[in-house]
């Protein structure tokens, strides 16, 4: 009985009090409980990325399997590619409008809820819903509301803008011309996902003492200065992380457009593309670079994040 | 005094604010329903926000009658996807927050960079591999794929439970005798209840609204409804007020228990954020 399980907090492995040492039974028993684990993500996530990497450096345009070496050709005609560029400035303009969206959204609905106005439990809960929901739900409700026939045969939202008297605000939505149709598709992601967003910043609020607010009141700081400058200065590391979840959730976007776009190219992306390319024409080579490309656009937000996480866990 | 009266000022329009918001969040779920309790003769897109007549299920009843096989394969689906992943999500969550293990951070880094890869980047040699196991179009070969993309965020919520269990309780545990089984089965398990309710939910509601996986290694007969809603809606022949209503089925699931747990949801989507 020589091993002793780490105490909480104290996980770093460079810890000099155990010297190398013989790992126990027990920790034999540790060991082979996540063997399982970690061996299927060697595979499923590490081996199958660099197979994707293979395919996409070949020739495999067919139905047939074809490995033989391509350098970066699928790249290039990437690069060359015409429903690519229009994903890429899809992407682009989804990204930041999906961004502001909901980091706005999301800070004045944790604002209100941290008001302490009566019923907050149930707004809040009304706020959140939609992330429970599947995005193929939401497109479906969506594609209806955002339907974009005019005269008599008008529906949906710009139904009930005309019956409330808002004309002005009737429009073609997502079937508005390039490139700002993607912009609409932006409206039901913010639904569903700005209640994250809302519950970020809300546990961020809540964790900040009243001690402080009281501290500010008393040096003559109303409300609004309370905000501005002492608490969403604290909410700063909150408003990263949301950037970095939800940022990797657009570049991946995908369910929500297949819903809501139907094969409209115009409202194309690259997981859409990816799809599309692979299953549907065969050319894996294409889609194998595709998906490489997107795997490194992740990285390159995740990666920084997962070692800031986990050495700041470390520090603790 | 004088902050405490201008508090009470704003009151309403704070009040009309959150109302506001509300109904821009409820909107959706108001046309669906109404939609949905609509009968044949009453459903014109013209008509969307006009309340019905009386209440009537014929829209439910054929949009059923579509998904009802599809709804079933999700429940097959996703019962024995969220146990199996919080069974091994518990086991890897002791590990790492409990024993000393060489490399378990940066092991620990490596299994959680799995949850945020976007699956295009897997996916071709997923459907490869899964074909030459013979379990593409099975929805054994789904519960798989759920279960082993999930041990990243299973594990992680487990850990960041189990850091709370103080170590002193383990060596308490481990003074009277107790091994890694006994720690674990008469110890830890006892103490995780809320933590596997969270993954459960979690592993639920994600494989349940999944849609990538289950169109690329199903097929027609084992479409989870998912995939199948999304082909009702994108067919010709099938009406929108019952395209309307089979969008509702399809989100009573998850959301009922959102309704009935949504505490523990949200705790599911903290730990996504890496925020314990």
């Amino acid at each position: 009985m020589t091993a002793i399980p780490a105490a909480a907090g104290t996980r770093s492995t460079t810890g000099p009090a155990h010297p190398a040492r013989r790992p126990s039974r027990d920790q034999w028993t540790a060991i082979a409980v996540v063997l399982p684990s970690i061996i299927a993500t060697a595979i499923f996530v590490y081996g199958f990325i660099g197979w994707t990497l293979r395919v996409s450096l070949s020739n495999w345009t067919g139905l047939l399997p074809d490995y033989s070496f391509a350098g970066l050709r699928q790249y290039l005609d990437l690069a060359r590619d015409a429903r690519f560029a229009i994903d890429i400035r899809n992407t682009g303009i989804f990204t930041v409008l999906f961004l502001t969206s909901c980091l706005a959204i999301g800070l004045f609905l944790a604002i209100l809820l941290d008001q302490r106005l009566r019923g907050e439990n149930l707004f809040r809960s009304i706020f959140l819903f939609p992330m429970a929901i599947s995005f193929i739900v939401t497109g479906v409700a969506w594609r209806w509301l955002m339907n974009a026939a005019t005269g008599s045969r008008i529906s949906g939202l710009n139904l009930l803008f005309h019956q409330l008297g808002l004309d002005p605000l009737i429009n073609e939505w997502h079937l508005t011309d390039p490139p700002w149709g993607i912009a609409f598709i932006v409206l039901p992601a913010v639904w569903q996902m700005s209640g994250f967003t809302m519950a970020l910043y809300l546990g961020g609020l809540r964790a900040i003492s009243d001690d402080l607010r009281e501290a500010a009141r008393v040096d003559g700081a109303n409300e609004f200065q309370t905000y501005r400058y002492i608490l969403l200065p604290l909410l700063r590391p909150i408003t990263l992380s949301a950037v970095i979840i939800l940022g990797h959730i657009s570049l991946k976007i995908f369910d929500l457009i297949v819903a809501i776009s139907q094969n409209n190219i115009a409202l194309d992306v690259p997981a859409v593309y990816m799809w599309r390319t692979t299953f549907d024409g065969n050319n894996y080579g294409k889609g194998a670079a595709i998906g490489i490309l997107m795997l490194i656009t992740v990285a390159v937000l995740i990666v920084p994040y997962l070692v800031y996480s986990m050495r700041s866990e470390a520090e603790l | 005094m004088k902050a405490r009266s201008a508090r009470r000022a704003t009151r309403p329009i704070l009040y009309g604010l959150m109302i506001g918001m509300a109904v821009f969040y409820l909107l959706p779920v108001y046309v669906l329903l109404i939609t949905g309790l609509k009968s044949f003769a009453e459903v014109d897109l013209q008509r969307m926000w006009a309340l019905p007549t009386g209440i009537h299920f014929e829209n439910f009843a054929l949009a059923y009658e579509k998904l009802a096989p599809h709804l079933w394969n999700s429940m097959r689906l996703v019962i024995p996807a969220a146990l199996i992943s919080s069974m091994i999500g518990s086991l890897n969550g002791y590990v790492f927050s409990k024993w000393k293990i060489r490399y378990s951070n940066l092991i620990f880094a490596l299994l959680l960079f799995g949850m945020f890869i976007p699956y295009q980047a897997v996916i071709i040699p997923l459907v490869l591999f899964m074909e030459r196991l013979g379990l593409r179009g099975s929805i054994t070969g789904l519960i798989l794929v759920h279960v082993v993309y999930g041990i990243a965020i299973t594990s992680l919520i487990f850990r960041n439970y189990y850091a709370g269990v103080p170590t002193e309780v383990l060596e308490a545990g481990r003074m009277d005798g107790a091994g890694f089984w006994g720690l674990y089965r008469y110890v830890v398990f006892p103490l995780s209840i809320p933590a596997f309710v969270v993954v459960l939910i979690w592993q639920f509601t994600q494989a349940y609204n999944d849609f990538l996986f289950a169109v690329v290694l199903t097929g027609n007969r084992t479409w989870p409804v998912t995939v199948a809603l999304n082909n009702l809606a994108g067919s010709q022949i099938v009406q929108w007020n019952v395209q309307m209503a089979g969008a509702l089925l399809t989100a009573l699931p998850t959301l009922l228990v959102y309704i009935l747990l949504g505490r523990y949801f949200l705790r599911g989507l903290m730990a996504g954020a890496l925020k314990g």
